[in-house]
């Protein structure tokens, strides 16, 4: 892989607030700025800004757009008719029930879309969209926002001191998974990937340092890719690539609640699928794990039964700094649930793992406290 | 820049080693590598007894995103380990060269005269 990294608007900014920088999905992005545990504290506590405009905004306009992502994604945006501003999280999947990418998408008003696509997949997801439309006959107009990037303003804080340093009452009242566009070229949406309350911020390229250095000055504090990958693996909340692939269907990753068959009608790229799986049961589930400080597991180890077999694989692990605990992401065989005795294989020792629902934090605290959590 | 003690030697794999007399070491991990690693939440020490080979795997050093080996830089035996890097682990990050030291090991003097000098482990992280 010699292709070379694109470079977010930020990049000098970046370095400037001595950022240690990452290849992230062909991407150069801030990996920290220091210290990752004192930033994953800081979204917790008070509030982090990410730079996340490795994430590409796509808009999409005409009469089919509502016909095409109601074909397109598994998750019906039918949902948000009646509310403009209104934000949906969906998978979008292939014909055999596999996570071709989970993305955001807004309903801006009637017949205008919004999606906010993975960095990895964003090119190959566009123009398969485009493929969809125009095997149905048009009508729906590709618009990439390249010249918009996003900052993401996460933690407790977030709300009230962005809406103050960016001097924009319209953030208070906005609720959870809604967004605002306040100006034409500024779009505010209260969704976010920490499991914290916050803001994701759209906007031209040459207006991003400003928004940055205005919240810097309010007290956040810049953060990089590997807080947010612990702040999101705390919320439960799957990675694209590594939680799920094209190999996994949303039942097989934690996300049949994403999954909409209220309408019959609706004949939605997977659905024929996704029934069927649901017939016969998955094969496997994502469940959460818990392990202690000495034992973290980390993607690709192995789970084991209490008679040795492999019953499933880490598909994202980390030490939880706001639990004190080691954490993961796992995909079990369908058997194996809450109450099965699982052990974690870490190099030479195998080590009893609690088996619990994600997500691990939630509503600023933790979901399984420390001192209760690990099997005897 | 990262900080690279002169009075020190050094192992490709960036570990530090200070001679405490004559075929007693004292080892760590360097800057470098410390700011590679990130924050570190848990160390598994070698321990004191266990024999060693040079840059074969010692223990494991846990930073919040991932396991890495501890290498040792010398063949010998292990004659003490910092057990306070347990609570400890953030001096990995903190203090490495002081606080931070890892294990100390029995070896033979001429291994160590054969470890990088502060140039040349400079030079190796192209610094």
């Amino acid at each position: 892989m010699s292709e070379t990294l694109q470079r977010t608007a930020l990049h000098s900014w970046h370095l400037a607030h001595g950022a240690r920088m990452s290849p992230f999905a062909g991407w150069e992005m801030p990996l920290h700025y220091g210290s990752q545990l004192r930033e994953h504290e800081a979204v917790r506590q008070a509030a982090g800004l990410f730079d996340v405009s490795h994430m590409r905004p796509l808009d999409l306009q005409g009469p089919a757009a509502r016909s095409l992502l109601r074909r397109a994604l598994a998750n019906d945006v039918a949902r948000l008719d009646a509310e403009p501003g209104r934000a949906l999280y969906t998978c979008m999947l292939q014909e055999d029930g596999g996570i071709l990418d989970d993305l955001i998408v807004y309903f801006l008003g009637e017949d205008r879309y919004r999606i906010v696509l993975n960095a990895a997949g964003a090119r190959a997801d566009a123009s398969y969209l485009q493929g969809l439309a125009e095997e149905e006959g048009g009508g729906v107009e590709f618009l990439p926002r390249d010249d918009w990037g996003i900052l993401a303003c996460q933690g407790p804080k977030a709300i009230a001191w962005a809406a103050e340093a960016l001097a924009l009452p319209e953030l208070a009242p906005l609720k959870p998974f809604r967004s605002v566009a306040p100006r034409a070229d500024l779009f505010l949406a209260r969704t976010g990937y920490t499991g914290e309350d916050g803001i994701e911020i759209l906007a031209p390229h040459g207006h991003l340092a400003a928004i940055a250095d205005a919240l810097l000055a309010r007290g956040v504090v810049p953060s990089g890719l590997a807080a947010r990958d612990s702040l999101r693996l705390e919320a439960g909340l799957n990675l694209y690539g590594q939680d799920m692939t094209t190999a996994d269907s949303p039942d097989r990753s934690h996300l049949g609640w994403t999954v909409d068959l209220r309408d019959p009608k609706r004949d939605f790229i997977g659905r024929s699928a996704i029934e069927s799986e649901r017939r016969q049961g998955p094969a496997q589930r994502l469940w959460g794990l818990l392990l202690p400080r000495d034992a973290i597991p980390r993607h690709g180890y192995e789970l084991l039964s209490a008679a040795g077999e492999t019953i499933g694989t880490v598909t994202s692990g980390s030490f939880a700094p706001s639990l004190g605990l080691g954490i993961a992401l796992a995909r079990l065989r369908a058997d194996v649930g809450p109450d099965s005795a699982v052990f974690l294989q870490v190099r030479q020792r195998q080590v009893p793992a609690r088996i619990v629902e994600p997500p691990f934090w939630r509503h600023g605290q933790a979901v399984y406290p420390a001192e209760e959590s690990l099997p005897q | 820049m990262s900080q690279v003690p002169a009075q020190l030697r050094y192992s490709p794999t960036h570990e530090w080693v200070a001679q405490l007399t004559p075929g007693r070491y004292r080892v760590g991990i360097t800057d470098h590598a410390q700011e590679l690693l990130g924050d570190v939440v848990f160390v598994e020490l070698p321990q004191t007894g266990q024999a060693v080979q040079a840059e074969a795997a010692c223990g494991v050093i846990e930073s919040v995103k991932a396991a890495s080996d501890l290498y040792s830089p010398l063949s010998g035996e292990v004659v003490a380990s910092n057990a306070e890097l347990t609570d400890n682990p953030q001096w990995l990050n903190e203090d490495p060269y002081d606080k931070g030291w890892i294990f100390e090991i029995q070896a033979d003097e001429k291994d160590f005269a054969q470890l990088l000098d502060v140039a040349a482990y400079q030079n190796s992280i192209g610094e």
